[in-house]
C-alpha cells in the first residue's frame, strides 16, 4: 500500500542537507508553505540556496529562514514584497546572495527541469543585463536567449488537499509555484490544509498528480493573514 | 528642460493618474486579453465599464480578474499581482504559473499595460531598475510581458518629479525589453511610438504641440492617423 503520509515535522524533513537547492512555493504569502519552512528552521540544515518568487514579508515563512541564517543565496524575481525587511537587510550587509531572474523565466526553468528539457530559448531579457554572458541564437528573424533547466533538491509545497498517494488541489491562486515546483525537485514535500481519503478527490479537480510527490504532512494552518 | 516643464505643467490641465487610467481604459476594445502591471497600471481595471467585456490576467494565475471585494467577501487566497485582494468573474478561472506565463510568452495576451522609467523614440522600454538605490533589483514579470504581449502600452506621468522628460532619445535605465513599446499615455498628452518615432495623437486642454515639444526630449510629431 502506498502511503506518503507523514505523521511528524521531523518525518517531512528528514535528509534535507547542507547546501541544498530548497524550491519554496507561494506568491507573496500566499500558497508559501510556511509550517514546512519552520520545520526547516527546525531542521537546522545551513547553506542553502532558496528558489522562490519573493523573499519574504516581515520576519514571517521565508522571511525567517533568511533571518535564522540557513540561506547562503536567494534565487527570484522579485525581492521587494510589500515589507521585504530581513532581505533587504541581509542584502545591504552583503551576507546573501541574489540571482534575480524574470518570473516567466524561473517558472518555465522549473518546468523544464520537471519535464526532462535541459534547456530552451526564450525571448525575455534579450538585450538587457540579465541576458548577460547567456547564448544568443537567432531564431526566424528574432532574438533569444537560452535559459537552462532550474533542478531542486528539495521542494515545499502548500496544498489545499491531498491524498495519501499524494495527489493535490490548490485554493484559488495559492495554486501559482506549487505545482511547477513540485515535478522539478527530488524531494517534494507538501503541507496540506485537508486530508482526504483516496478516492475522495474527482480526478477532474487533481492539479498535481501523486507522483510527483514524496511526503504529506497535515498542517491545517487556516487562513493566510498576510499577502 | 525644469524651467520649461513648471511653465507647461502651469498652462494646461495635466491628468491625474486616475483621469490617465480611464483615459487607457476608454482605448481598450471589448473581447481583448489585458494584463496589468503592479502600481498605476493596476487602476484600470477600476476604469473598464463591467458592460464591457475585457478580460483582465493576472501573472499569479488568475484570468478574468474582478475588482476588490467588500470587506466582508475577501477571499484570503485570492491576490493579483500587486498582492491585493481581489475577486474572480464570472467565467474567471486559476492556472498554475509556468501555464500564466506560457500565455503571455505566447504571444497571447492582446495588451500589457506597464508603468515606467522611461520609454525612447525607437520603443525600448526601461521599467525596473534604475541602478542607483540600494534596493535588491527587481523585475517581476514585466520582461516576460514586454517581451511576449502583442501590444505594450506604457502608463506614466510624462515627466520625472524633477521635470526630467520620461520620453527620451535613447534609454538611460536598465532596459526592460527593446523595440516593443506601441503607445504612452502620460499625464500631458497619448503618443503612439512610430517607425519615426513619437507621434501626438491626442493632448491635455491647453498644451500645443510645440510646449509638448519643450517637456520631451525625444522628438514629437503630430499624427497623421486619426484619433
Amino acid at each position: 500500500m502506498i502511503n506518503k503520509i507523514v505523521q511528524t515535522m521531523a518525518d517531512a524533513m528528514a535528509g534535507i542537507r547542507d547546501g541544498a537547492v530548497v524550491l519554496v512555493g507561494g506568491f507573496g504569502s500566499i500558497g508559501q508553505p510556511n509550517a514546512l519552512i519552520e520545520g526547516l528552521i527546525e531542521q537546522g540544515a545551513k547553506d542553502l540556496t532558496i528558489v522562490a518568487n519573493n523573499s519574504g514579508v516581515g520576519h514571517l515563512g521565508l522571511a525567517k529562514l533568511l533571518e535564522t541564517g540557513h540561506v547562503r543565496k536567494i534565487v527570484c524575481s522579485f525581492p521587494r514584497t510589500s515589507d521585504p525587511v530581513v532581505f533587504e537587510k541581509l542584502w545591504r550587509e552583503g551576507r546573501i546572495e541574489l540571482e534575480i531572474v524574470p518570473q516567466g523565466t524561473i517558472s518555465e526553468r522549473m518546468r523544464a527541469a520537471g519535464a526532462g528539457i535541459p534547456a530552451f530559448y526564450t525571448a525575455t531579457a534579450v538585450g538587457t543585463k540579465l541576458a548577460e554572458g547567456k547564448e544568443e541564437r537567432e531564431i526566424k528573424g528574432r532574438r533569444y536567449l537560452l535559459e537552462e533547466a532550474l533542478y531542486g533538491d528539495v521542494a515545499l509545497i502548500e496544498a489545499w488537499e491531498a491524498d495519501r498517494w499524494g495527489n493535490l488541489t490548490y485554493r484559488s491562486s495559492a495554486r501559482n509555484f506549487n505545482p511547477i515546483m513540485a515535478t522539478a525537485a527530488q524531494l517534494t514535500i507538501v503541507q496540506t490544509q485537508h486530508l482526504v481519503e483516496l478516492g475522495e478527490l474527482d480526478p477532474e479537480r487533481i492539479v498535481t498528480p501523486g507522483i510527483y510527490v514524496n511526503r504529506v504532512l497535515h498542517v491545517p494552518y487556516g487562513e493566510p493573514t498576510v499577502t | 528642460m525644469v524651467d520649461a516643464s513648471a511653465k507647461v505643467l502651469a498652462a494646461c490641465k495635466p491628468l491625474t493618474r486616475r483621469e490617465m487610467a480611464k483615459r487607457l481604459a476608454d482605448d481598450i476594445p471589448e473581447g481583448w486579453y489585458v494584463n496589468l502591471g503592479i502600481g498605476a497600471p493596476l487602476q484600470v481595471a477600476d476604469n473598464v465599464p463591467v458592460e464591457r467585456e475585457v478580460i483582465l490576467h493576472s501573472e499569479n494565475g488568475v484570468l478574468g480578474m474582478g475588482p476588490a471585494p467588500a470587506p466582508d467577501k475577501i477571499n484570503r487566497w485570492l491576490i493579483n499581482a500587486g498582492k491585493q485582494y481581489i475577486t474572480l468573474r464570472t467565467g474567471g478561472c486559476y492556472m498554475h504559473h509556468t501555464d500564466s506565463f506560457a500565455l503571455i510568452r505566447g504571444g497571447h495576451l492582446d495588451l500589457s499595460v506597464l508603468g515606467a522609467f522611461q520609454v525612447a523614440e525607437n520603443g525600448d522600454v526601461a521599467n525596473w531598475s534604475t541602478s542607483d538605490n540600494e534596493s535588491a533589483p527587481a523585475v517581476g514579470g514585466a520582461m516576460d510581458l514586454a517581451a511576449g504581449a502583442r501590444n505594450l502600452w506604457v502608463l506614466m506621468d510624462h515627466m520625472t518629479k524633477t521635470g526630467e522628460s520620461r520620453l527620451v532619445r535613447r534609454c538611460t535605465y536598465p532596459l526592460t525589453a527593446l523595440g516593443v513599446v506601441k503607445r504612452v499615455y502620460t499625464n500631458l498628452a497619448v503618443l503612439d511610438v512610430t517607425d519615426d518615432g513619437f507621434a501626438v495623437r491626442e493632448m491635455v486642454s491647453g498644451l500645443t504641440v510645440d510646449a509638448l515639444q519643450d517637456v520631451t526630449d525625444a522628438p514629437v510629431q503630430v499624427s497623421s492617423v486619426p484619433t
